[in-house]
């Protein structure tokens, strides 16, 4: 039973970031139509950000802040430099160019910080916390918390603000959301930035845990793609529960059966949803027109 | 003339065979022949990315994992089994043939961007495989490839693959040309356009598909297998997501459906780090900006541009 809480709490630990990635894919899925394979990148970006800028002597909220700046900067420039000039292209062309972001920002990483591992001090001590036999690290708690924090905020934003609904509105139909009033163009740009900083968020309140590197994108993204994926794409409620069963799934997989096919766990999984339930959880039938 | 030679069916096949026996004049060095000896089989890896992507209009981010295949058929086939390595290099053309054959027919009935992350996927399990079963595979750091003889002769030396892999591209071209004026090949451009109407045509868009996707898979088992054998060792980074991604890249900027395009691809992303190696830190970088700079602005690829641009000057 101990080890199972402990499975559990892993789990829902890396599940949490999961679903922030996922969160992310969501929101640029549902506005532009795009699979931003780089969302993995603003996760490396919030973590090595902090690092450097810690490093360099600011303290670190202060650095978490920059760095999540920044991430921002990089997913507004590129929806400005490399989805916007490309409007209309087909899905496997938007999605190489996502990826040859992915790739541009990863070697740019590497010019500007370093190859090496890294990690953060965690937030509030490493003192584990027992809890029905098994142990939960402080950080753990400071994953989930924020991740439930996002979680609301970006509820809140999107029902309840005025910005939030024409972000829904361009989501549902550009064209008429056009016609309504809304600037598409500023709608996508904020999809863009509001998902980098959620990538970001995960990517400094994980790195205690997980530690970082210039390439540690690839795999969040590939997972968190995952996770939206089997919660169905473009479902924010599907992309949290797709994230966190990945993460437990994940968890179980490497606790029960084998910790070298940790990461096979997830692909398996997208490939048995795509087989057997090819719109996700949450996703509704669709129709093909002719 | 020229524009009759731009359309005749096996120009392509007399302008490649050109080339390859130019080079060895051109750059005499053995250094360039291996390089150049690389190009042709990556071109032939994407060869095949070419009849599924380029044809048949189905993208494929996990196709290195077929490279890998076989290149492991060769590499464990002599080693654990004391078979001949000529025979793997065929066995695990079969074997990824079969492999994609099972798992296509499930995989191939996504579309867009569902396709890209099955085979992604599928292409991820596979380099785990490689990289994990080291009883079999030698683990991360990859086996060693025994050398292979062909009728009493050791291939060795960068000369004898440079025509060993030029050869197997020839074929490959040939094959490629022959496939896009077959029956299958019409087949598979009409599901490109529109899958509903190739059906209303009565074509079986599933079967179609299915064979496009064997055949890439077999082009690249095949090129991974002559990959192998030519550098004498193979490591799990041969699958590797970021070949994968390397492949597409290749058939993309080359030109989508283009035989010439492929080889061209192929050309550009190997020879491009060799250039680089001067600014080796910067390679990454610049592999990320270069997919990005071709497919927003030169979105047809390099080969299809210039044909028309050609053939407009021209008429």
């Amino acid at each position: 039973m101990a080890e199972f809480l402990q499975l559990v709490f892993s789990g829902l630990t890396v599940g949490a970031v999961y679903a922030l990635v996922a969160l992310g894919f969501t929101l640029i899925y549902n506005a532009s139509d795009v699979i931003n394979f780089a969302q993995g990148d603003f996760v490396m970006i919030g973590g090595m950000g902090t690092v450097f800028l810690a490093a360099a002597g600011i303290a670190l909220p202060l650095a978490a802040l920059m760095a999540i700046v920044a991430a921002v900067i990089v997913g507004l420039l590129l929806h400005r430099l490399a989805i916007e000039p490309a409007r209309g292209a087909s899905p496997v062309a938007l999605i190489m160019i996502t990826i040859g972001a992915s790739i541009f920002i990863k070697g740019v990483a590497q010019l500007v910080f370093d190859k090496q591992f890294h990690s953060l001090p965690a937030f509030s001590g490493d003192a584990p916390i027992a809890l029905g036999g098994a142990t939960l690290l402080p950080q753990s708690l400071w994953v989930m918390g924020v991740a439930l924090a996002l979680f609301v905020a970006l509820y809140l934003f999107l029902e309840k603000t005025l910005l939030g609904k024409a972000l829904r509105a361009t989501a549902a139909n550009r064209l008429a959301a056009r016609l309504v009033g809304v600037n598409v163009t500023i709608i996508l740009a904020l999809a863009f930035g509001v998902s980098a900083a959620i990538g970001a968020i995960a990517g400094v309140v994980v790195t205690p845990i997980t530690l970082t590197r210039y390439d540690v994108g690839t795999l969040f993204a590939l997972k968190g793609f995952a996770a939206a994926m089997v919660g169905g794409m473009g479902h924010p409620l599907g992309a949290v529960v797709g994230g966190l069963l990945i993460g437990l799934l994940e968890a179980f997989g490497a606790g029960y059966i084998s910790s070298t096919y940790k990461d096979a766990v997830a692909f398996v999984v997208i490939l048995l949803v795509l087989f057997f339930l090819p719109r996700g959880l949450f996703g509704g039938r669709t129709v093909e027109r002719v | 003339m020229l524009g009759r030679l731009l359309r005749a069916r096996y120009a392509t096949l007399f302008l490649l065979a050109a080339i390859m026996i130019a080079v060895p004049y051109l750059a005499p060095s053995a250094f360039y022949l291996r390089v150049a000896a690389v190009v042709w089989v990556f071109a032939l890896a994407a060869l095949g990315l070419t009849i599924l992507m380029g044809y048949a209009g189905q993208v494929s981010l996990g196709h290195a994992g077929f490279l890998g295949l076989g290149g492991y058929a060769v590499a464990i086939g002599p080693a654990r089994f004391g078979l001949d390595p000529v025979l793997c290099l065929f066995l695990g053309a079969a074997l990824a043939g079969a492999l994609a054959f099972l798992v296509g027919r499930p995989i191939l009935r996504l579309k867009g961007y569902y396709l890209a992350i099955a085979t992604l996927g599928f292409g991820v399990i596979l380099a785990l495989v490689f990289h994990s079963e080291s009883d079999w595979t030698g683990g991360p750091d990859g086996m060693a490839v025994a050398r292979v003889t062909v009728f009493g002769t050791r291939l060795a030396g960068a000369a004898t693959w440079y025509w060993v892999t030029a050869g197997a591209l020839l074929i490959g071209a040939f094959l490629a040309l022959n496939i896009e004026a077959s029956p299958t090949g019409r087949a598979l451009k009409a599901l490109h356009d529109s899958e509903v109407a190739a059906a209303g045509a009565g074509i079986d868009v599933g079967r179609k598909k299915l064979a496009a996707f064997v055949i890439g898979a077999i082009y690249a088992a095949f090129a991974g297998g002559l990959l192998a054998a030519m550098n004498g060792l193979i490591t799990p980074d041969a699958a590797s997501f970021m070949h994968s991604i390397e492949l597409v890249a290749m058939v993309i900027i080359g030109g989508l459906g283009s035989v010439l395009g492929a080889v061209v691809g192929a050309a550009f992303l190997v020879v491009l780090p060799q250039a680089l190696t001067v600014l080796q830190e910067y390679e990454q970088a610049v592999l990320g900006l270069l997919i990005m700079v071709f497919m927003i602005f030169l979105p047809a690829g390099i080969v299809p541009t210039l044909r028309k641009w050609l053939l407009e000057r021209l008429s």
